[in-house]
């Protein structure tokens, strides 16, 4: 069975530096004394915490539930008690601290009871859909999109093709490799149930043509319903777009979802956790880590969420100085962090220790056009760097910069050293930021007119009440004075009553 | 927390940069400037040196001026390879404070006007070029004979009396001896004026096997040296190609139309400075069009105001003027032949 | 002959080329609103603070008074010159006007009220164009932070001086990357 590959354009070719890690087998890092979960490590909205302070939890147990359609919950690592609900700093590239729940292990690893489904084929996909979002399954390409939200589109949408990323395409991670060659019966197993919750018609496997052994080890584990294929080693191969090109010559569209080409991405460490999932009901705690570069022993980790990078390093003979950074993800599009003691999450393929180089200086563009020849999307980075850089946001959206997957092959290629990849990102936060403004704006603008008409009618409802009466029945000097004389008496018999109450009150 | 400074992704680079390209454009140069040297004397080495010095001068000054570091822009290599250009396109002859003049003008009103390096909208040699051929129209027109030795002593004496002792008072053609002419291209476009035909004028002894006696060979040797650098990857093939293609194919119609009023179309591209600017001066990425298309026209453009200026205009060769249009036009070509993105269709 | 025929046919193309770009980009810069549309138009350049600072009631009003002329351009501090420029921009029109500093503060602070020291007296509330702040006679007050416009209305009116300004916290996903500085340049 062999499909007829693609081409997409641009990309790179360069040394990888895969063997050191991807030949040697992952092993299991010992409990961590202390375990932070941050509540949000997807996209979308952050978890809420249902567990409190000094509560003991159980491995498996959900810690914090999901906040809307684009979130999902988050289990305890490991059993052991919550030290603590509060700010920590996370992965993130302003260094910011975010909500974490931080557990103390108590060493038993005691699970939580937890519910394998029989036979995926005769569950409901919808339901199918649901376990795998109380597993709290996300994204483990990078991104971290919500697992289900991907899988719903096969009940609204038809899937023609589900693909199975297991494309590698960074320098130095290996962790999808290993995982298949370790793995790859999860793998296989967990490709047919999400294929059974998209109800997909086609289904293929990819990995890159230089992982010859992760190849033969889903060859194994294949019959004819999956196709396995392998496309040439090249940066960005792995990425959606790119390996949608690759696989069937479609273009995602501009601004565009795969699936409205039909076709949905799944990462094989989705699949591999989304076959524990349907088949023991374990949550996804854990995840397979690349610790490559300047280590002492590079190699691939299984690793409990939560854990500290520090730790992971530790365990590979590194202890963090001057001269190194450290970096979260691959070369190309990972970054860098200062702070080691941030927590591995679901999202971290790859810890990279590296040594520090300073920015060489930018340059000015000389409009070149290598970066041109080297984006796989056919942007033009020159122009948005030149809208980008003198802050004239609404040409970069004419020379669509949301289309940029930020791989940073122009950066790499750019002979003036320019950051490019880093103006796109402002660019893109700086519109961002202007349209949750300009909604800011709106709203205020809104309720400033609603409350101008309530203004208005309090004005209005006060006013008309004297003449009214002045209008309404012409009355003559003598009608006047009953009216009052009514009033006063009535007034004065009130008084007199409330009086007596007043009395009688007081007697008792 | 450990104290670094925070680097943004990709932490890789490919280790090209601004100098190697620009140093690359001057090295395949090499070979031209060596056969030009052979054949019209040493005078072109003692131009692109004073060029080269007289462009360092002006360009600290100016990066002074404009409080930009030294450290980073003297060490580009952008001036070196505007000088060198500068000085291929002017007359071996030419005295040196012409070169001086021209350099000036070239970087302070081309390039730094402009804000420098990556924003000029014109090419700085060309322009510098184009306004020493308005200025000194006489000096530009002086140029040497094709001789067949390195070791002609008469043209090393001549080019140290052009270049330095001409007085400047007196400056006319009188001051020029018999060791000194016009180009082929201007000889030929005179004599056409004069109603001889292309084939009589191509049997004097100033015209070789193709083009010019020496001529041609020092274009065949810019070429090899323009195939070296796409070759290398330092320019794309679509400029290069266009404007050769346009010129030829523009001179072949017309020379199909009338043999004797239009020369061949290799007399077109081996004469004057059309494979330089092909390769060299209209290729510089900062005033070139940056898209596949948009080089293609940008190209045509150039081959055929370079063909429609030889054979009607003022000018013997209308290259620099060419360029300097077809610059003028780049941000137009740009905006009307964006390319379409992945998934745009 | 033949030349000068072809001489004047290039050139009738080249023009003809040349209008026709500037037919694009013409219509490009053409003034985009007309009539009863300006105020609306103004309006939404304006940030909608709902402050008073222009001295008109809110934003809406200050857009009428800009749009009958009766308003200059530059009486809007919490929009600062990007608005003053927009507006222009806008209208069309050289309008005279003062630099204001662009006011990047503004919009990233919110009331916070103390709750200990609330008394409940509705003032702040009253005060408030944009309802942000929910409360009841004699119950403690709160301001509802995503509502807040920051336009500091509320502090004068209150008797016990509860309410303070506070900078907002950028949310992890709300955050903006740095714009990265070339350093070719000698010194700024």
């Amino acid at each position: 069975m062999s499909r007829q590959l693609y081409e997409f354009p641009g990309g790179l070719k360069f040394e990888t530096f895969k063997e050191i890690t991807a030949t040697i087998p992952a092993i299991q890092h010992p409990l961590p004394n202390r375990i932070i979960l941050p509540v949000r490590q997807h996209i979308g909205i952050p978890s809420v915490p249902t567990v409190r302070k000094g509560e003991h939890v159980l491995k498996g147990q959900p810690i914090a539930e999901a906040d809307g359609y684009v979130s999902i919950p988050l289990h305890a690592s490991t059993s052991g008690t919550v030290i603590d609900i509060g700010d920590y700093p996370v992965p993130h590239a302003g260094e910011h601290e975010a909500t974490c729940i931080v557990i103390e292990p108590d060493g038993k690893d005691e699970w939580f009871d937890i519910q394998p489904t029989d036979d995926y084929l005769t569950v409901d996909p919808k339901q199918l859909q649901e376990i795998i979002r109380s597993c709290g399954i996300t994204g483990l390409g990078g991104a971290g999109f919500p697992a289900h939200v991907k899988l719903n589109e096969g009940v609204v949408n038809i899937v023609d093709t589900l693909i199975i990323n297991g494309v590698e395409c960074e320098p130095f991670i290996t962790c999808d490799d290993r995982l298949i060659q370790e793995k790859a019966h999860y793998v296989v197993s967990g490709t047919r149930m999400i294929r059974h919750a998209v109800q997909a018609k086609h289904c293929v496997i990819a990995v890159e043509d230089d992982m010859p052994k992760a190849y033969e080890a889903l060859a194994n584990w294949i019959d004819d319903d999956i196709e396995l294929i392998k496309v040439p080693k090249r940066y960005p191969a792995g990425g959606e777009k790119q390996l949608i090109q690759t696989l069937t010559g479609k273009e995602v569209p501009s601004g565009g979802l795969a699936i409205h080409i039909g076709i949905v991405m799944h990462n094989v460490a989705t699949a591999a956790a989304v076959y524990r999932a349907v088949t023991r009901g374990e949550p996804l705690i854990s995840r397979y880590v690349t610790i490559a570069g300047e280590v002492e022993t590079p190699r691939n980790l299984q690793v409990l969420l939560g854990t500290s990078v520090n730790d992971c390093l530790k365990a590979c003979g590194y202890e963090h100085n001057d001269e190194h950074m450290i970096i979260l993800g691959g070369p190309m599009m990972g970054m860098h962090i200062r702070n080691p003691d941030i927590p591995i999450i679901k999202t971290t393929n790859c810890i990279l220790v590296k040594k520090l180089e300073p920015a060489a200086t930018e340059l000015p563009c000389i409009q070149c056009g290598d970066c041109y020849n080297a984006c796989p999307i056919k942007l033009m980075p020159q122009e948005l760097y030149r809208n980008a850089k003198t802050d004239n946001f609404a040409e970069t959206q004419q020379y669509h910069i949301f289309d940029c997957i930020e791989c940073g092959c122009c950066s790499y290629v750019c002979p003036s050293n320019i950051p490019l990849v880093q103006y796109f990102r402002y660019a893109k936060s700086q519109i961002a930021a202007e349209e949750r403004r300009r909604d800011g704006a709106d709203l205020a603008r809104k309720r400033f007119l609603e409350h101008n008409k309530r203004e208005q009618a309090k004005i209005e409802a006060k006013r008309p009440s004297r003449p009214v009466i002045e209008t309404s029945s012409n009355p003559s000097m003598d009608e006047k004075r009953n009216y009052i004389e009514g009033a006063v008496s009535r007034t004065l018999k009130k008084r007199s009553k409330t009086k007596k109450i007043l009395d009688k009150r007081n007697s008792d | 927390m450990i104290n670094q400074q925070l680097l943004t992704s990709p932490h890789r680079h490919d280790g090209s940069s601004v100098r190697t390209k620009m140093l690359w454009v001057c090295v395949s140069l090499i070979p031209g400037i060596a056969c030009y040297t052979w054949f019209f004397g040493p005078g072109i080495l003692i131009q692109c040196l004073l060029a080269i010095v007289f462009a360092l001068l002006v360009e600290s000054v100016l990066l002074k001026i404009r409080k930009q570091k030294l450290s980073v822009f003297l060490l580009d290599g952008s001036v070196y390879v505007t000088a060198i250009l500068f000085a291929l396109m002017i007359s071996p002859f030419t005295p040196w404070w012409i070169n001086f003049i021209g350099i000036c003008f070239g970087l302070v009103f081309a390039k730094h006007l402009y804000g420098g390096l990556g924003n000029n909208i014109f090419n700085p040699a060309a322009t510098a070029y184009v306004f020493i051929l308005l200025c000194f129209p006489v000096a530009m027109n002086q140029w040497p004979s094709a001789i067949d030795g390195p070791s002609q002593e008469t043209s090393i004496k001549n080019s140290f009396k052009y270049i330095f002792l001409m007085p400047h008072d007196s400056y006319s053609e009188n001051n020029y001896d018999s060791t000194s002419s016009a180009t082929p291209l201007a000889d030929m476009q005179n004599r056409l004026a004069a109603m001889e035909m292309v084939n009589e004028i191509r049997t004097s002894s100033q015209y070789g096997n193709y083009a010019g006696k020496g001529w041609e060979w020092v274009s065949i040797f810019y070429l090899l040296g323009g195939i070296g650098l796409i070759a290398l990857g330092v320019i794309s093939w679509h400029i290069p190609v266009a404007i050769l293609g346009s010129v030829f194919a523009f001179s072949l119609i017309f020379n199909m139309y009338d043999t004797n009023l239009y020369p061949s179309s290799l007399f077109h591209i081996l004469s004057g400075g059309c494979i330089l600017a092909a390769f060299f001066v209209a290729t510089d990425p900062v005033t070139a069009s940056a898209t596949p298309i948009g080089k293609l026209i940008y190209g045509t453009i150039i081959g055929g105001l370079i063909y429609a200026i030889r054979s009607w205009g003022a000018y013997p060769d209308g290259v620099a003027f060419a360029i300097i249009i077809a610059n003028g036009l780049v941000p137009m070509i740009d905006e009307y032949t964006r390319p379409y993105i992945i998934g745009e269709n | 002959m033949m030349m000068e025929l072809m001489f004047v046919a290039m050139f009738v193309a080249i023009f003809v080329g040349i209008q026709y770009f500037y037919h694009f980009i013409n219509i490009k810069n053409a003034p985009s609103i007309q009539g009863k549309d300006v105020a609306d138009h103004i309006e939404r350049l304006l940030p909608q603070t709902q402050c008073g600072q222009c001295h008109y009631e809110g934003c809406r009003p200050y857009a009428l008074a800009i749009a009958s002329g009766e308003a200059s351009i530059d009486q809007c501090p919490p929009g600062g010159q990007q608005t003053v420029t927009a507006i222009r921009d806008l209208l069309g029109k050289e309008t005279k006007f003062i630099n204001l500093p662009l006011n990047q503060e503004f919009n990233s602070m919110v009331a916070t009220i103390d709750e200990d020291y609330c008394i409940g007296c509705v003032k702040c509330i009253n005060a408030c164009p944009v309802d942000a702040i929910v409360g009841a006679p004699k119950q403690m007050h709160t301001v509802i932070k995503g509502n807040c416009t920051g336009c500091e209305l509320c502090i004068p009116p209150c008797p016990v001086n509860c309410i303070d300004m506070v900078p907002t916290r950028v949310k992890t996903n709300e955050w903006v990357w740095e714009k990265p500085e070339p350093a070719y340049r000698e010194s700024r």
